[in-house]
């Protein structure tokens, strides 16, 4: 439709016109008007006095949390609606960019939409006492999202539920993984959005109304309601963003205000960011040349901004801390890349989001993602280095990779699953356990840990020893009944989320056709490997109890083991990727979603590790995963580049939901003085992505370290480590993923 | 190519320690030293497991010739000591050499200057050479070998021009006082024209633990130096013109 805003407007002064001042296209404004950078980190600004200020009153308040029991202070009465609260401050006079997500700083807020019992729980686990009207509310007269997905829930999905086979399904919260383009908002302004929402919604006038027509005619509406309800917040602030930014800093806030808005509207697993560093950077341009913005000021305000984004918080359940460990919201930033048209579109801002990491110290949030291309000016990439080796705060995801899949305008949602910005979303499924699948296979079903039958019409193996053609063709149709059974509970789980908890504040700062992925993903990965290993290249002798269920297993000779970079077993690995993709994606989803699949645990290898039993690889019952594709810890014996290339092999085409590597070296290791480190860590994340590995989390951090802040937490409020797919404050982990943590290989030589 | 075997006792990938960039390096079975801090004693006796061609391990190097480039990194030969078994170095620097992937020697230079370790040093593009002590009879005490062969080995390559590094240990009471770090530079001096670089190693003890595993008594008695010792003789090979690493 026509553009009702005025082109001559101040706001885009200067702008280089294209399609997107008729048409929302952020990514033809990007292309139109962006200034890749090739240069060095010297021309960054360090922290203002007024910025350490700031973030020591953030420190300060983060310290009483920590001491608190990880819950500074919650409001139990107030359901939380993007203009649910009054406008809240760390330091009124003196912050650049607002708004909190609550009246107060670390406020957590309730979301009661996406169940009651996530709101009681939490009240529990905290010592809060739960506001009867709220608990009346949702409990009497409000279905929630999960009260929908258990009435609809089969007792076989109940099953693998509880057995732990399928497990961190998004029943009982927001389901996340959905990045609105929070850019829309500062370049076009509010108002313009609305007008595309209603128009987008007439379209639909003269349909049949049919169930698909309705559905979506309610969600624009629902939506609509959103924006208007974002305009509203705002001004609380004092702030109309009816209309575009004119500024730098308008860009900044106004950008915020929509990823505000998200994330009071939801409690989701991840509530991404998306890609704003280099769409900021245009304002920052126009700014500096225009002579309103110095350097120092540009650097001021993004610091304040990361500043609130490291702030955002949850109310949830010790048992989601299990699962996802250290308060994690993956506020997922994505950075850098290059351009279809091969300019890089790296610029001053790239380095000045990441710069924050030096000025305000590590931290875990915003999930700093790295899109690496080989091509990426080496300036650039020698910077990113160093910031790994001083901060470990940094994941890197292959550029050269995913772009010619996803194009130059997509970010990373969550941890490792890319997007394009706007036009798709993602249907999140947490993962399924395919070494308890595997012990399934060997048992006929029944459960190595309960004895309880979960997969009904199966058959158990009763030979002496294992033989490798056997166990394929069972594990074959046990992949084939956990899929059905998995998909089954996610369209189920996706249908009850978009009709109780839909996300009308993301989904507004969207194109009305956007596409859907549904986000499958598997766990045990490397020790499901392993045994199949063990299986064809050792002999693997069962010890079965009285029921003859195998509890146990004896291995007889050595085998090729995941992480070596041995094409014996790492072509089980690559098979077993695909195998389980074909499973999934023969299987009908809600609402037409294209199946993917990721293989990702984030620190949820610890849990799923409790809930298996021992198996064939020789890995103990209840001793952890491997998290995400990584090798079991200490099996990569032939030393970091093998352990890399194994992981590389594994087919992204059958996994588009991302693979993620989680790689821990030694500072020592890397070299011996600091350009050493450097270039040594540039050239293997380089080699690496050659190799088409997909996602690499970097830590450069001694063991010894850890092991101390383990024990002296006081001295390391900022020590931050990058788990599967995203960062955490150390401190904040639960001692067994402490130990986890520690346990893993950090790749070491003297 | 021959059908030569090198008994090999690991490799390693992804190796920042053993020369310049990320390397891929072969730890070779078998040493004329004993050194009385080697952290591989494993590495000394001879052993059938590990054996294998040239060929085979050069099959396996290829896979990361992108760590190398990107990098500069390339293979080490180490061990152990790898010119023990020159055959099989001198068949696998051919190969990577046709390739084009950088090679460097981490040796004692205890060897006999044969044709084939000749050949081998001809297709090394670094050699790192561990000078242990250059007193004949310190030397004796530190690795139960003279240094006679050692010196001659560097002699050797001052007179083919070969690029080379030159390794120190740096061990308290035998190469840490003032007298030897000065006679070392001066001792140098004559080879100024192929030293790349001077490598300091300060004496550690993680290699303890490996001699209580193979039932070896570490008879060395010694603490680590300590952090200023190692600076200052840092110091003064830097106020002598060298790169010190």
């Amino acid at each position: 439709m026509e553009c009702t805003l005025d082109k001559t407007l101040p706001c885009w002064q200067g702008f280089k016109g294209g399609a997107w001042t008729d048409t929302i296209d952020v990514v033809d404004f990007i292309q139109n008007n962006y200034t890749p950078y090739l240069g060095d980190d010297c021309f960054l600004a360090e922290p203002t006095q007024r910025t350490l200020n700031i973030w020591s009153q953030v420190k300060e308040l983060m310290k009483k949390e920590h001491e608190n029991n990880g819950l500074l202070d919650a409001d139990v009465s107030t359901p939380s609606q993007i203009d649910a609260y009054a406008a809240g401050y760390i330091d009124k006079e003196n912050e650049l960019i607002v708004g909190l997500q609550t009246d107060a700083p670390l406020k957590r807020a309730i979301m009661p939409w996406g169940g009651h019992r996530m709101v009681e729980a939490s009240c529990q686990a905290y010592g809060l006492k739960e506001d009867e009207k709220v608990k009346e509310i949702f409990t009497k007269y409000r279905k929630t999202h999960n009260e929908g997905v258990f009435q609809a829930y089969t007792p076989e999905i109940r099953a693998c539920r509880k057995s732990g086979i399928i497990t961190g399904l998004p029943d009982a919260y927001g389901r996340g993984r959905i990045i609105g383009d929070y850019r829309r908002v500062a370049l076009y302004g509010i108002d313009r959005l609305i007008e595309e929402k209603q128009a987008e919604k007439s379209s639909s006038d003269r349909l049949n109304m049919t169930s698909d027509i309705i559905r979506e005619r309610e969600e624009l509406s629902e939506q609509i309601l959103a924006l208007e309800a974002m305009k509203t917040m705002a001004l609380t602030y004092g702030y109309d963003i009816s209309k575009p930014a004119n500024n730098f800093r308008e860009a900044v806030q106004w950008t915020y205000f929509g990823y505000l808005a998200a994330i009071k509207d939801q409690n989701g697993a991840a509530m991404s960011l998306g890609r704003v560093s280099t769409f900021l950077d245009i304002y920052s341009e126009r700014d500096i040349k225009n002579g309103t913005l110095s350097e120092q000021e540009a650097q001021e305000i993004m610091d304040d901004f990361i500043i609130k984004l490291r702030m955002v918080r949850f109310l949830r359940t010790p048992e989601y801390n299990e699962l996802f460990s250290g308060d994690p919201v993956w506020v997922t930033e994505s950075i850098g890349g290059m351009g279809d048209d091969g300019r890089t579109l790296v610029t001053k801002n790239s380095f000045r989001m990441l710069h924050t990491l030096t000025n305000l110290g590590p931290a875990p949030e915003p999930n700093m993602t790295v899109l690496w291309s080989v091509n990426l000016p080496d300036n650039f990439k020698k910077f990113c280095s160093k910031l790994s080796i001083n901060t470990s705060s940094i994941q890197y995801e292959n550029d050269d990779l995913m772009r010619p899949m996803f194009g130059d305008d997509y970010g990373i949602a969550c941890c490792v699953s890319p997007m394009i910005i706007g036009k798709e979303m993602q249907f999140f499924g947490a993962r399924a356990n395919l070494a308890k699948a595997l012990l399934y296979a060997i048992n006929g079903g029944v459960d190595e840990k309960s004895f309880a039958k979960v997969a009904q019409g199966f058959e158990p193996i009763t030979s002496e020893y294992l033989n490798y053609d056997e166990v394929i063709e069972k594990f074959d149709s046990m992949m084939d009944w956990l899929a059905s059974t998995y998909v089954n509970a996610l369209n189920i789980i996706h249908y009850m989320h978009d009709k109780y908890y839909y996300e009308k504040a993301q989904m507004a700062l969207m194109d009305q056709n956007v596409v859907r992925k549904l986000g499958c993903g598997i766990a045990g990965f490397s020790v499901t490997v392993d045994s199949l290993s063990a299986i064809k290249y050792a002999k693997v002798r069962p010890v079965r109890n009285e029921q003859g269920i195998a509890v146990d297993f004896e291995i007889e000779g050595d085998f090729p083991k995941f992480g070596n970079n041995d094409d014996r077993v790492d072509e089980i690995a690559t098979k077993l990727v695909e195998k389980f993709m074909n499973k999934i994606e023969k299987l009908p989803t809600y609402r037409n979603a294209i199946a993917t699949q990721s293989i990702l645990t984030i620190t949820s290898n610890v849990v799923y590790g409790k809930k298996t039993g021992n198996t064939p690889d020789g890995r103990k019952a209840n001793v952890p995963f491997a998290p995400g594709a990584n090798p079991l810890h200490g099996r990569d014996e032939c030393g970091a580049l093998a352990s890399l290339c194994s992981v590389a092999k594994l087919p992204f085409k059958h996994a588009k939901d991302g693979i993620s590597n989680t790689f821990s070296i030694i500072p020592n290791s890397l070299g011996k003085t600091q350009d050493e480190k450097i270039n040594n860590l540039k050239g293997m994340l380089d080699g690496y992505m050659s190799n088409m590995g997909q996602h690499i989390n970097v830590n450069v951090l001694d063991r010894e370290t850890l092991i101390d802040a383990m024990d002296h937490p006081e001295n390391y409020p900022q020590l931050t480590i990058r788990v599967s797919g995203y960062a955490v404050n150390f401190i904040k982990l639960t001692r067994a993923q402490q130990e986890d943590v520690i346990s893993r290989t950090f790749h070491s030589r003297f | 190519m021959t059908e030569i075997l090198g008994y090999i006792h690991s490799v390693l990938t992804g190796a920042t320690l053993d020369g310049p960039g990320v390397r891929y390096v072969i730890f070779m079975q078998m040493c004329p030293f004993r050194c009385l801090y080697c952290h591989n004693p494993d590495t000394w006796f001879k052993n059938q497991l590990g054996a294998r061609t040239a060929e085979s391990v050069y099959q396996d190097i290829l896979k990361y010739k992108d760590f190398f480039n990107f990098t500069g990194g390339g293979v080490t030969l180490s061990g152990g000591e790898p010119l023990v078994q020159p055959k099989f170095a001198l068949d696998l620097f051919k190969m990577l050499k046709e390739v084009n992937i950088h090679t460097c020697l981490d040796t004692c230079g205890y060897v006999e200057l044969s044709d084939d370790v000749k050949g081998v040093l001809d297709l090394c593009d670094l050699v790192m050479l561990d000078i242990k002590h250059l007193d004949f009879d310190m030397h004796l005490k530190l690795t139960g070998k003279d240094n006679k062969r050692v010196l001659e080995f560097l002699d050797y390559l001052y007179s083919i021009n070969k690029k080379t590094r030159i390794r120190q240990v740096l061990v308290p009471t035998f190469t840490t006082d003032e007298d030897y770090i000065g006679k070392l530079i001066l001792f140098l001096d004559n080879y100024r024209g192929i030293i790349e670089k001077i490598e300091l190693l300060p004496y550690h003890k993680m290699g303890v633990e490996k001699w209580e595993k193979l039932g070896l008594k570490y008879k060395l008695d010694v603490s680590e130096p300590a952090r200023e010792v190692v600076s200052e003789i840092k110091n003064k090979f830097i106020k002598n013109g060298y790169d010190v690493i």
